[in-house]
């Protein structure tokens, strides 16, 4: 049996997927913080020196946003860095192209509706 | 007639609001009705193939509409909307929330803003949608999707089934 045919096995680590990254941007620091790494890759401590809290809170907001995968790491001699996966951003805009989808299609639906209406009036 | 009619949409993620803007091309006073009457809302609020049903509405304020979302294969996803303000022909806000089939809300909610303006003859609507978080957000575009998804899973199954033979 081919591994992409395990009953739901594909589709739930798709919506899992989709669930995660909407609790990593649900926080208001971790947005600042992938708006912080947009522009370049971080030390965990040039984020913290950002943010009036500990070290050890931004460790965990950035430990989430690895789990994930909208940060990758890369490590650069001792020190490692912070970046942002922009493939995986643009997860959340898909996801938004299609809510913006259905409101287009329900339109649709009220315009004949609407137009049926007016006929029926005539 | 105009069929090519604009939507706007933006999501402002900091605001946690929904922000969309249509005209349509009939009167007021219809455009108001396909808003606020449960029997024309039914018509066209379920995305295909979804469809609606309204078990009660009262639209006052302080009143409601209970009413179900039903997925292609027969499952109902209740939700009620509660109406908060009401400015006939003008603007209309409420709150929605998802709720069981005996009418247990599922708290947080999202709060609805209807405003309502004609320029000959066109009606334009702006509608602003409050969530209390982003993953409401999600769970309502999962609610819609999920006849769909439901499709997808069973097919899974069925491959699944076969593939063991």
């Amino acid at each position: 049996m081919h591994i992409y045919l395990q009953p739901n096995g594909f589709l739930n680590k798709l919506l899992q997927m989709r669930r995660d990254i909407f609790q990593a941007i649900a926080d208001p620091t971790r947005r600042a913080i992938i708006a912080l790494i947009a522009l370049q890759a971080m030390t965990p401590n040039a984020i913290a020196e950002n943010f009036n809290t500990t070290r050890q809170a931004v460790s965990k907001h950035l430990r989430i946003l690895t789990e994930c995968e909208l940060v990758k790491q890369e490590s650069h001699g001792r020190e490692i860095y912070y970046s942002l996966e922009i493939e995986k951003m643009k997860e959340i805009d898909k996801w938004l192209e299609q809510y913006r989808k259905i409101w287009e299609s329900r339109f649709t639906q009220l315009d004949e509706l609407l137009l049926n209406i007016k006929k029926q009036k005539k | 007639m105009s069929t090519n009619s604009e939507l706007d949409f933006t999501v402002d993620k900091a605001a946690k609001t929904v922000i969309i803007k249509r005209e349509f091309d009939a009167d007021l006073s219809l455009v108001w009705d396909a808003f606020t009457k449960a029997e024309l809302l039914d018509q066209w609020l379920p995305p295909k193939p979804m469809t609606a049903k309204t078990k009660y509405q009262d639209f006052k304020v302080g009143g409601k509409r209970f009413y179900a979302m039903i997925t292609p294969e027969g499952k109902e996803l209740w939700a009620i909307q509660e109406y908060t303000s009401i400015t006939p022909k003008t603007n209309f806000k409420m709150y929605n929330a998802f709720a069981d089939k005996d009418e247990n809300p599922e708290l947080p909610g999202s709060e609805w803003d209807h405003t309502f303006s004609e320029h000959d003859g066109t009606t334009e609507v702006n509608i602003t949608i409050y969530n209390e978080s982003l993953e409401r957000l999600e769970r309502i575009l999962d609610g819609f999707t999920k006849g769909m998804k439901m499709s997808l899973s069973n097919l899974e199954n069925l491959l699944a089934t076969l593939s063991k033979k």
